[in-house]
């Protein structure tokens, strides 16, 4: 299936800006065309009067060939329905675009990612530095230009491997037996380090006046990366008024795998797997994801036992993450492994499921283009349903009744890491996040893929936008997952399981596509540029823990930083899909 | 002397009336046997095969039954530190600076192919090929991710190689002080303080050829 | 009353507890350290110590399990080995991180290529367990393994796989995967009637 925009909105744009905005012509690409100058007044206009109020994704692609660097927008509205793809062309030598963090804030971590790994410069942004790698890094890395230290060759597979593949690590080859590469000239006795200070610098303080009988002072605390509660590496710079916290920056890029350049040098198939990767615990929707972007690309559908498979899949993900994230709260509040160990007990039981079906616990690499690698074996089905019919229900009841009212965990979560549902929306908030502050938004609603237009649920919301509330809605989400696991057991059909023949080397058409789905922390999108080689052109993630974590900081000013770690574990983040 | 009589010897003979009541054991057996019972992991979980070790502490393989019973967030009171998932550049600074802290015995694990020789994303920028360029590893587990049996499997590994330990040989009763590992910092890449010579002839050097694999055939 | 979901939450742990004892005393000692103890555990609807006590019970893997890699070898009247794989390359060409290194054998004397590998590397450090090698190999050479006891104290030494570790006999793959092997035997006896029958 193609992107379509639905025609009453490309006339719409193009009648409205007759001069200024062009469409995209080339073949296989949607969207409109931008000149940077008139970015920022196309922005306000879309959200405010067309109804655009949510951007979803910002990324950058490199055409070294047209000498071009693009920005490439796209923005949403939260009512449902299609989405508006636009873009911004500008010279690769001095990349420099107007910046759309005053008016989407949500952008704010997307664009300094596009600073840190393309070299596009964002006027406007109110702190632009790099954020996956670190100050003073040599270079951008994303471009095309730019080759790392074990660099073979453009694209694989690589002609060393076969047929004359004499092993080797790839250590031997480089100078200095390892992963690294400096630039000419460089001399590290006469270097300094650049430090922090740009980072440390820009924290906020309280401002008090008046008197007050003690001085006090503000101080800079790191919480993380290597910390109990922190989820993995990641690391948050607090300026601290005693126990209150005065600001919070967070810091990423300690898990930085570089998934987008790896995935720039793999042919389609061969980024399966990696997927797998990006959030650990949610493997079966990456792929999900990645699938029906490529699918979009090459325009296929899957035959219908494979979409009721990948759906099962999913939902069985779903209720894997939900289950962690509840018992990994439940750790952040001190009630030490019990919540999370009954979790992880239901856990096991539906891993037990993906290794017979995939052949591992996480790793999954079960989706192809197309359809599903394998056909479930015998016994599966009776397993999910013992699970689905008799197992969950209870046991998600017995985790209600053992958490929801329990007086601790509403003293300590009620209230605490507000965030209304305007600033959620600014903030390019998803998934739970969003949910918890009263907009209905689910990608499986809005915009359904696969057969979530003919099953039945609901989308669960809360009102206050507190820690409360995501921990109840995402009980509440498993509740109908499992409802909607009921309707696809009773439906599934038989009947082959892959369109085509499977094949390692896929055939994809030259434009671009982007793919998304509701995974169980947000929407999760592939947005993958192709020129109609075995190898993608751009691939890039839009991770939904990343863009959750700009509303860390504006949840966490004011509490304590005790709820700081509650806030955290209420955004449910895993570091493989922040740092990709 | 004859085996039955020398109290040093696995064969000693025990008196009737003592059998069942008294047990020989030489020192070094009861040390190692204490101390690998006994080892308390670092709660330090990178990436993905966090996931698993957590699942390996959880009810269905309960790492407790071998005496890893707490796993302890301060590096000074662990024993063994688990380096679980992908070791990136901006990170090792923070594992050098914890293993330094660590107080010996100390021993650490590479679990899953990223910790031991970088894995699926060795060919990354940011990604160091394996933790043992820093940092001494005692154990490799293979796998991505190795599943908690695996993980058992290794610690089992660990512990035999720590029976084969003796008090003479024991570095942590050494007279010289242990040379803590100087910490990697951040530059235009990492820079190993250990390097600086090497580092500085390379870059002053004639252009290497552009590409690495024309080296190998 | 101020304290009563506290209570509710205690009531469900105390209730845990107490089926652990109940579960052991219902199974009366036989719930453990047996194969059937061990499926007890694994069902939907097991209650009580969830606990796989590994090495003692080791739980069954599923038959799609995959860890490291093996090449299959036929073997021979005489306990010779033939090996099922001919270079072709395709296991190295799909492989992600490109962990395969394959020299193709030549004739020594004519100096072409005969369908055969001469030395055959997979450096395990660097494999990410994804299956792609087996699912598209044309010829059934290379399987996926179910053995993850592999740790070793020396990667250097140990970790690149060679030939001769990663051959093993047909009879293993089909002790490990009998449901794919007979899948297997079946699609490769109709192919050959089909060849007969034209």
């Amino acid at each position: 299936m193609t992107e379509t925009i639905s025609v009453s909105t490309k006339d719409e744009i193009l009648t409205r800006f007759p001069n200024q905005v062009t469409a995209d012509t080339r073949a296989g690409y949607q969207g409109y065309i931008i000149p940077a100058k008139f970015l920022t007044q196309f922005a306000t206009t879309i959200r405010d009067e067309m109804g655009y109020d949510y951007l979803s994704s910002v990324t950058a692609v490199d055409y070294l060939p047209d000498g071009k660097m693009e920005v490439v927008y796209h923005a949403y509205k939260t009512t449902g329905g299609p989405g508006l793809n636009f873009k911004v062309q500008t010279p690769r030598d001095q990349a420099v675009v107007p910046s759309l963090v005053p008016i989407y804030p949500g952008a704010e971590f997307q664009e300094r990612e596009e600073w840190d790994l393309m070299g596009v410069r964002f006027e406007g942004h109110p702190d632009l530095r790099r954020i996956l790698t670190w100050e003073g890094f040599e270079g951008h890395p994303l471009r095309k230009d730019w080759h790392e230290a074990y660099f073979e060759e453009e694209a694989k597979p690589f002609k060393a491997r076969w047929p004359d593949g004499k092993v080797y690590r790839a250590e031997d080859n480089n100078p200095y037996h390892d992963n690294l590469q400096y630039p000419k000239g460089f001399d590290p006795e006469k270097w300094t380090p650049l430090g922090e200070t740009a980072l440390y610098g820009g924290m906020q303080k309280i401002q008090r006046n008046g008197d007050t009988v003690l001085k006090t002072d503000q101080m800079i605390i790191n919480l993380g990366p290597q910390h109990p509660s922190t989820h993995g590496v990641f690391r948050m710079v607090v300026m601290l008024d005693g126990e209150t916290v005065a600001d919070l920056k967070p810091v990423m890029g300690y898990l930085h795998r570089n998934h987008e350049k790896i995935g720039e040098r793999n042919t389609y198939i061969q980024n399966m797997p990696f997927t797998d990767r990006l959030d650990y615990i949610t493997s079966m929707s990456n792929n999900f994801g990645y699938a029906l972007a490529v699918e979009k690309l090459m325009n296929i559908k899957p035959p219908e036992r494979a979409d009721y498979i990948r759906v099962m899949m999913a939902e069985l993900t779903r209720i894997c993450s939900h289950l962690i994230a509840t018992g990994f709260l439940l750790n952040d509040l001190g009630a030490f492994f019990t919540p999370a160990l009954y979790a992880l007990e239901e856990r096991e039981l539906i891993l037990d499921i993906f290794e017979a079906v995939a052949g591992s616990r996480m790793m999954c690499n079960y989706f192809r283009f197309g359809g599903v690698a394998r056909d479930l074996p015998d016994g599966v089905l009776k397993m999910v349903h013992d699970l689905v019919f008799e197992r969950l229900p209870r046991k998600i009841e017995e985790m209600d009744r053992l958490l929801t009212t329990n007086e601790i965990v509403r003293a300590r979560c009620e209230g605490v890491g507000v965030i209304t549902a305007d600033q959620a929306v600014a903030l390019s908030a998803a998934g739970p996040v969003l949910r918890a502050s009263g907009i209905p938004y689910d990608v499986r609603r809005a915009e359904p893929y696969s057969i979530y237009d003919r099953l039945e649920f609901d989308v669960v919301t809360g009102s206050h936008g507190d820690v409360y509330d995501r921990y109840r809605i995402r009980i509440e989400e498993m509740r109908q997952s499992v409802r909607i696991l009921e309707q696809v057991l009773k439906d599934i059909p038989g009947g082959p399981i892959l369109t085509g023949k499977p094949l390692y080397q896929v055939r994809v058409p030259a434009g671009e596509a982007y793919g998304r789905i509701e995974n169980p922390k947000g929407e999760l999108g592939f947005y993958v540029v192709s020129n109609g080689k075995p190898n993608p052109w751009r691939y890039h993630v839009r991770a939904p823990c990343f863009i959750n974590l700009t509303s860390l900081g504006p949840m966490s000013i004011g509490q304590k930083v005790a709820d700081v770690i509650i806030i955290l574990g209420s955004i449910d983040i895993v570091l493989g899909e922040v740092d990709r | 002397m004859d085996k039955k009589d020398d109290i040093n010897s696995p064969g000693y003979a025990v008196d009737a009336e003592l059998q069942g009541r008294v047990t020989i054991t030489s020192l070094d057996r009861i040390y190692n046997w204490s101390r690998r019972n006994s080892l308390w992991p670092m709660m330090f979980g990178l990436a993905c095969c966090a996931i698993e070790m957590i699942c390996t502490a959880a009810s269905r393989y309960d790492f407790s039954r071998f005496g890893m019973e707490v796993m302890r967030p301060s590096p000074r009171q662990a024993d063994v530190m688990i380096v679980s998932g992908t070791v990136t550049k901006k990170m090792i600074p923070q594992i050098v600076r914890l293993f330094n802290q660590m107080a010996e015995p100390r021993y650490v694990i590479a679990m899953g192919a990223c910790a031991s020789g970088g894995g699926p994303f060795k060919e990354g920028y940011t990604v160091v090929s394996g933790v043992d360029k820093f940092v001494p590893v005692d154990v490799y587990i293979p796998g991505c991710p190795p599943t908690p049996q695996a993980l058992l499997h290794g610690l089992i590994t660990l512990q035999e190689k720590i029976d084969k330990e003796t008090l003479k040989n024991a570095r942590w009763y050494n007279k010289e002080a242990s040379v803590p590992i100087p910490v990697p910092l951040l530059g235009p890449d990492l820079i190993d303080p250990r390097r600086y010579a090497e580092i500085a002839q390379n870059t002053n050097a004639p252009e290497l050829p552009a590409n690495p694999a024309e080296n190998v055939h | 009353m101020n304290g009563l979901g506290i209570f509710r939450g205690l009531w469900i742990t105390f209730k845990h507890f107490v089926d652990t004892y109940v579960e052991d005393l219902t199974y009366r000692g036989k719930r453990y350290n047996n194969p059937k103890g061990i499926q007890s555990r694994l069902k939907g609807d097991t209650r009580g110590i969830f606990t796989i006590q590994y090495p003692e019970e080791k739980m069954p893997v599923p038959e799609e399990f995959r860890f490291v890699q093996f090449l299959v070898y036929e073997e021979g009247p005489n306990g010779e080995k033939k090996q099922r794989c001919t270079s072709c390359g395709i296991c190295a060409k799909v492989c992600p991180p490109q962990c395969i290194w394959i020299v193709r054998g030549t004739d020594p004397n004519t100096g072409r290529p005969v369908p055969e590998p001469s030395e055959f590397y997979i450096d395990v450090d660097i494999c990410m367990n994804c299956g792609l090698c087996a699912e598209y190999c044309p010829f059934d050479a290379i399987k996926m393994d179910h053995d993850y006891e592999i740790s070793t104290a020396d990667r250097m030494k140990n970790n690149i796989y060679d030939i001769d570790k990663l051959s093993k006999p047909v009879s293993y793959y089909a002790s490990i995967r009998p449901v794919n092997y007979a899948r297997e035997v079946a699609a490769r006896a109709e192919k050959a009637s089909k060849k007969a029958a034209a």
